[in-house]
């Protein structure tokens, strides 16, 4: 995952005038779409098809989606713990915080 | 503090890196050089093969010079797109190479004067790449792991195709085998140079392998890539231009003659065969593609003016 949406725009000097693009690949049917990378486009269809041709030469995908990578909001590191917080404390969102006993079939 | 602790905390689990965490100056500044380095290599490195494209001896072997060639491209971009992710910027990175202020690596830089040379390049060249980055399949970075690994899987198929050009070559006349150890005798020495200076003289390797960057040093690597080598040269039937090159039994490793550190300095300074014409080869492509680059802007600002009147 590259993450860079949501920072300053540091990696955007005023030489770059085609925007970047994150990509998400398909590998075949039944599966998610999986960040694989990215790349500066002029518009959604260029980056549409620079994706393809930037990651699946090799038969990788099924499905692709470019996204501008202004468009996209992530969390920050540096909030990490307490963001995440509310998830680490509660131990009883887990099948393996009940005991049951060994004999109860299919459980 | 707290901030160098983690980091220096998940460099030592040997965990990832991700872009947005906090990072030192100097671990930022090594992976955007050593990766736009990179990145150049690749692309500069579509000039000596794609020399032979249009006077490839076959259908299938022009099919197959274009893949590869294209491949090059690929790799370039997934790397400039990791060197982004540090913050460099991607324009910025091409008037460096172009303006000679960042290097690639100066196996570029030699030229490649018969057809032959698309399959020693394939096979000696690539192989020594892919052992100089199968390590950086798993190098702290994240975004540089991931790319390595795409790449990697991409340069198994451009070894074997120089390994089985080499030997089709070798089944053929006396002129095509003469043909290629011509060629093995120019490439085999500046392949060893591909790893860099030896390990007494490499000033970055010691502060990269703290920071998991680079997994092994120099003269570690060359030597793997010598012990792999040689069985393959003997199946190929042709002769690696070293006669110090022998199996040491002891060290259960090949010994190998002493490379010519001062020729190596020379490439790399700008004083190879080929340096100027590489550069000025991308100056101009780069200068050519410029009314494209505009040409598809402002098409593209022309349609999104039309879609908000609309």
């Amino acid at each position: 995952m590259t993450e860079r949406a949501s920072e300053p725009a540091a990696g955007r000097g005023p030489r770059s005038s085609w925007p970047l693009y994150e990509v998400f690949v398909r590998g075949k049917r039944g599966l998610n779409h999986v960040h694989v990378g990215s790349l500066h486009a002029p518009d959604d269809e260029m980056a549409l098809r620079n994706a393809r041709d930037l990651y699946t030469r090799r038969n990788e995908g099924v499905s692709i989606w470019v996204v501008p990578a202004a468009a996209i909001t992530a969390s920050s590191p540096d909030e990490k713990d307490p963001f995440f917080a509310p998830s680490g404390d509660k131990v009883y969102r887990h099948p393996t915080f009940y005991a049951i006993p060994e004999d109860v079939p299919h459980l | 503090m707290e901030l160098e602790h983690e980091f220096e905390r998940v460099v030592a689990a040997d965990h990832r890196v991700e872009p947005r965490d906090w990072m030192p100056d100097g671990y930022r500044r090594t992976l955007i050089r050593q990766i736009a380095q990179h990145a150049h290599s690749e692309i500069i490195g579509m000039q000596p093969e794609g020399n032979w494209i249009s006077r490839a001896p076959s259908l299938r072997r022009k099919a197959i010079l274009l893949a590869k060639v294209q491949d090059e491209a690929g790799h370039g971009l997934y790397l400039y797109a990791a060197a982004e992710t540090l913050g460099a910027d991607r324009e910025d990175l091409t008037a460096k190479l172009v303006e000679g202020r960042q290097k690639y690596s100066s196996i570029f830089n030699y030229p490649t004067l018969t057809f032959a040379d698309v399959g020693v390049i394939g096979w000696l060249v690539d192989g020594a790449a892919i052992v100089n980055q199968v390590p950086l399949c798993r190098t702290s970075y994240g975004p540089y792991a991931r790319a390595m690994i795409r790449v990697c899987k991409e340069e198994s198929f451009h070894q074997r195709q120089g390994y089985e050009l080499l030997l089709t070559m070798m089944r053929g006349t006396q002129a095509q085998r003469d043909m290629v150890q011509r060629s093995v005798d120019r490439w085999w020495w500046p392949s060893l140079m591909m790893f860099g200076p030896p390990d007494t003289e490499s000033t970055n390797t010691e502060q990269s392998m703290k920071w998991r960057i680079k997994r092994h040093t120099n003269d570690e690597l060359r030597q793997k890539f010598v012990d792999m080598t040689v069985p393959q040269a003997e199946k190929l039937g042709v002769t690696l231009p070293d006669p110090d090159l022998r199996w040491n039994a002891e060290r259960g490793h090949h010994d190998f003659g002493e490379i010519d550190w001062a020729e190596f300095w020379q490439v790399v300074g700008g004083d190879g065969p080929c340096n100027a014409q590489r550069i000025a080869h991308r100056r101009k492509a780069h200068e050519d593609g410029a009314w494209v680059r505009e040409a598809a802007a402002a098409y593209a600002a022309k349609k999104s003016g039309e879609e908000q009147v609309a």
